[in-house]
Parts: C-alpha cells; structure tokens; sequence
C-alpha cells in the first residue's frame, strides 16, 4: 500500500507531528514518502529521511493550504497513491479537506491509531469528547486520514532521504490567499514546555484581571502559567501561554485547569500531564472528563484559598 | 453584501451526544440546536450584510434541522435553505461538502461563512472542502474580519503565531469563536422568524446524494481511567482543602 505523509515544516523543522504519523506509517508497514511543500525546503528532507517528494516553490511561501491541495493531488495522481496522512493543524486539517473535495477521498480526522487489517488501511478514533471509541475505514482508495498531534513518537532519519523534486502546478482559485503579515509573539517569563507544573486558566475565568488569581497559585507551586486558545484570541493573556492545538503542547507533572472548559483542542495540548486537576463551576464541563480531581465549585472562593494552603505548606 | 452561512444542527447540550450502537451514526433523535460556534458565523454575516444586503442560513441535515435554521433567522438572518434528504444519512464529509456547495452556489454569496467546527463531528475542516467545490480562495480560524473593496482581510491564529490574510470576494471564511459574541435572538425576532422564507431542497436540487467514502467499521468504550475523584459539595474552604490533600498524596506539593 503506498502511502504519502504530508511533512509540515514550521521555520526549518518538520514538525514532531508529522515525524511521528511518518514513524506511525512505517511501523505498520505502508510503502511510505513524505511530501515537503514550501520555499527552500529541500535541505530539511533529510529530517524525515527515505523517499521524500519536495515541492519547492516560492509561491508555497506562506503556509496556506490550496497550493498544497494542488501539489498533493497532482501526486496522488501520478504515483497512484493509496493514503495520504497528516498531522493534526491548522493547515493540514485544511489541505486534507480540499484535497478530499478534489479528489472525491474519504477523510477521516481525530485519529490516534492506524494498522493494516486484510490489506486495508483501519484507523482508531476516539469521538464525542472520548466517550467512544471508534474504529474507521474507507470504501475506496485514497484513504485520507488526519492524527491527532502527538499521538506517536517522532521518526529518526537513520539516513539522507532520497529527494524527488515535484513541478508545481496551481489552479486558479488555489493561488487567491495572500499572506500580508506574520507575527509570532516572543516568549516571555519561565517556559511552559518545561515546567513541571503548570497552572492554566481558561474562559472561566471572567476576565483578564482575574488572571492573577491563576499567576498567584502558579507562584506558590512554583510553576509556570497556562491560557486556552479562547482567552489569548480575546486579548486576555500572551499567545506564548497558549496550550493546545495551535499552542503548545505540554506534559508537566501536575496541571491544574482554572475555568477550562477542556475543549478537544485544548485537551490535545495538555492530555499527557501526569495529573490534572480541574476546578470549574460547571459540573457538565468535558474537562471533568479526564481530570484526575475534578472540583464542581466558585474559582474565585476556591483558587485564592487554594493558593494561601499551599503558600502555608511550602513555607 | 450578501452572505451565506453554513451552519449545522447538532444534539442540544440537554440531550447529549451519542452514537447510535446499531447504524454507529450520531443519533439526532433528540432535540437538535444550532451549534454555538456556528452562532459567532451568523453574527458575523449580520454584522457584515449592511444595507441593502442578505444573510441566508444554509444547511445539511434532518427535518428537524429546520429548529436550528429558525435561531438563525430569529437571530436576523434573512432566509434560510435546508437540503434534506434521507440519501444524506450516513453522509460524510465529502458527501456533506458537496450538498452543502450545491446549496451555497445556487445562492451565488459574495461570502460564505462558517463556525470555527462542530461541536459533536469535531472536524472543523468542513469549508475547506466546500471551499474547493466551489473553487473558491479559503481562509478558516478568522478571529477579525473585514470586507472593502471586494476583498476580504482577516486576521488569525495558528500554530506559527499570527496571520492576517487578504482575498479577494467571492470566498470561504471559517470564523474563530473569538470574533464576537453572538446575539441572543429577542422576542420580536423568535416572532418574526416564523415568516421569514424556509427553503427545503432535495439532494437533487443541490447535485445528487453522493456516496460516503468512509466509514464505521465498530464501536467500544474508551479505555478505563485511573482512579479520579471528584469534589462537588461543600465550602470553597473544603474544595481548597481537597485539593491540598490530594496533591500531597500525590507529592506533588
């Protein structure tokens, strides 16, 4: 079965993501390439390692999606490719969409799991905020499939790839997205990919003053702070913060969830922390789901209480 | 300005979701509501339709869809068109994609809008696909939008930061649910919903049903969890006081 990964690149890493659908893809023994799609992209082959497809391209610059449907399509035509896979993202989630409304595909999302049964492709995906495991297929060749970030290790390249170049060739309506700014945020203050605790405080939470409540339990366990992706877009708290699915992704040994709904993209983010706990007045919220404490109460009574019991244990 | 906005009918939160253990689809045969994410696209399409403009609601689903279209009309959309179709059950994304393109370019929108995903199907990559069907440009995530001059500019977050993203009109945008804050519909527009125009189209009308490419092959439970424990009643003093107790069983404070 030969399969495509989609190598999402961001600066000059391919991202652990799709190293690790790739890693996932050759464990279960797919005949397997890697597209890379940008501009003065081809040295970063060599981190996926063995057949790599590279479109190189200045009018793949900006990480837009329709040029990329446009570069995969052509590919799965001429190499007669039975799957193409990617890791969860903005942008690929998008790619794989067009590329399924192009190709008439199949498109299955959210996967944490993939093996060959009878010769053909099956994937696991949990559904509905987890509460039910499901195992899905396709009717016909190409199967599209979208994991979710993190869900496998990343591949090592043990050798330089073998290098493919792809002529590009874009439809009309594919090259109508101008990119017209950038800009990523400079990080500031201790960094939450390698705290040991993290606190994050989410929607809940009211507004951006009460972030001190967050700022202060943090201070007293001696960890650093967290934000959902809903309080950075409203202004709240910094994007370097942001934990989840176009944040960060963190594995501390304790985090604690201030007014966290738990939303599916936040929850990608922060699912492989040891322990979690979880305060939020809305008994119904998803994150009680996979909490290990979950507290059905007033963050505002609880957190400032909270912090003053840990402040009098440490000290 | 006339804008479409794509829109879905998912199981209320009173209800839940499930899927059904026999068809392995979501069963809808409870009470269906319009997607809360969805709600921020309606807003947006209101807030962008100006003078002289329409905002019609578009969607693909049940009968019953109908309840969820007449929020959006409650809200102040204009018009709403349905396609149902027993064909569409069991319908996956490319089927939905297209049905839902069929629809939308009957409309011929200088905008179509969607909800940043669906709070039950979780793919939020629908516009995407509707995008290309149309052969449309596509921007999804859009946390600030603007339209002059037939060109749409809007600003966004992904994994690399922020964008801002220009394109010219006709186009796809999927809105962030960071962009605004809905409506609540008031009397006077729940009132008027009900003589506003409801459309209903067959997958004939839209293009044909289509076939699913995908499929469920079974369904279990999700793997057991480790012990959890959960503190509900009592004073925030003793909620504090859990947790403190909990953290230092765990030794983590």
């Amino acid at each position: 079965m030969k399969a495509l990964v989609f190598l999402e690149h961001h600066g000059d890493a391919v991202t652990p993501a799709s190293l690790g659908v790739l890693a996932k893809a050759r464990s279960i023994g797919l005949d397997v390439a890697g597209v890379l799609a940008g501009a003065g992209v081809r040295a970063l082959a060599d981190q996926a390692g063995g057949l790599v497809y590279v479109a190189d391209d200045p009018r793949l610059d900006a990480p837009l999606p329709q040029p990329r449907v446009d570069v995969l399509a052509q590919l799965v035509r001429d190499e007669g490719l039975d799957a193409v896979l990617f890791a969860q993202s903005v942008l690929a989630t998008d790619v794989a969409a067009g590329l399924a409304a192009r190709l008439g595909a199949g498109l299955n999302w959210d996967l944490v799991d993939a093996d060959v049964r009878d010769g053909v492709l099956v994937a696991l995906r949990p559904a509905l905020d987890d509460s039910v495991y499901v195992d899905v297929g396709w009717t016909e060749p190409p199967a599209l499939a979208v994991f979710r970030t993190g869900a496998f290790e990343p591949a090592v390249a043990e050798a330089a790839a073998e290098v493919r170049d792809v002529s590009v060739t874009l439809e009309e309506h594919s090259a109508l997205v101008e990119l017209v700014e950038q800009a990523a945020e400079e990080s500031t203050g201790p960094s939450i990919e390698e705290a040991d605790v993290i606190v994050a405080g989410g929607r809940g939470l009211g507004g951006p003053e009460r972030f001190e409540l967050v700022e202060e339990l943090a201070r007293a366990l001696g960890g650093a702070v967290a934000a959902t992706r809903a309080v950075v877009d409203a202004g709240w708290y910094p994007y370097s913060a942001q934990v989840g699915q176009t944040g960060k992704t963190v594995a501390p040994k304790l985090y604690v969830a201030v007014g966290v709904s738990g939303a599916v993209q936040h929850k990608v983010g922060m699912q492989g922390s040891g322990t979690i706990v979880a305060i939020n007045k809305d008994p119904h919220a998803p994150i009680f789901e996979f909490a290990d404490l979950s507290v059905v109460g007033d963050l505002n009574e609880i957190v400032p209480k909270l912090t003053e019991l840990v402040r009098a244990r440490r000290s | 300005m006339k804008v479409a906005v794509c829109v879905k009918a998912v199981p209320s939160a009173a209800t839940g979701a499930r899927l059904d253990p026999q068809t392995f689809r979501l069963d809808r045969s409870g009470d269906l509501a319009l997607s809360e994410y969805d709600a921020h696209a309606v807003e947006e399409a209101l807030r962008l339709r100006g003078e002289g403009g329409e905002v019609v609601a578009v969607s693909v689903g049940p009968e019953r869809a109908a309840e969820a279209l007449r929020k959006a009309l409650a809200m102040g959309a204009d018009r709403s068109v349905l396609v149902t179709d027993p064909a569409f059950e069991g319908a996956d994304l490319f089927v939905t994609a297209r049905a839902l393109a069929g629809a939308v370019a009957r409309e011929g929108a200088d905008l179509v809008l969607f909800g940043q995903q669906s709070p039950d199907g979780n793919g939020a990559c629908l516009w995407a696909a509707v995008a290309e069907r149309l052969r449309l440009p596509v921007v999804s995530q859009v946390a600030e939008l603007s339209v002059e001059e037939g060109a749409l500019r809007g600003k966004r977050q992904t994994e690399l930061g922020y964008e801002t993203l220009r394109a010219p009109l006709p186009a796809v945008v999927a809105v962030s649910d960071a962009i605004n804050e809905p409506r609540y519909p008031s009397l006077k527009g729940i009132m008027g919903a009900k003589s506003k125009p409801q459309e209903v189209r067959s997958a004939e009308e839209v293009g044909g049903p289509g076939e699913a490419a995908t499929r469920v092959l079974a369904i279990a439970d999700p793997p057991p969890r480790g012990e959890s424990r959960r503190v509900e009643d009592g004073s925030a003093a003793e909620a504090a006081e859990a947790i403190v107790e909990f953290l230092a069983e765990r030794r983590l404070v």
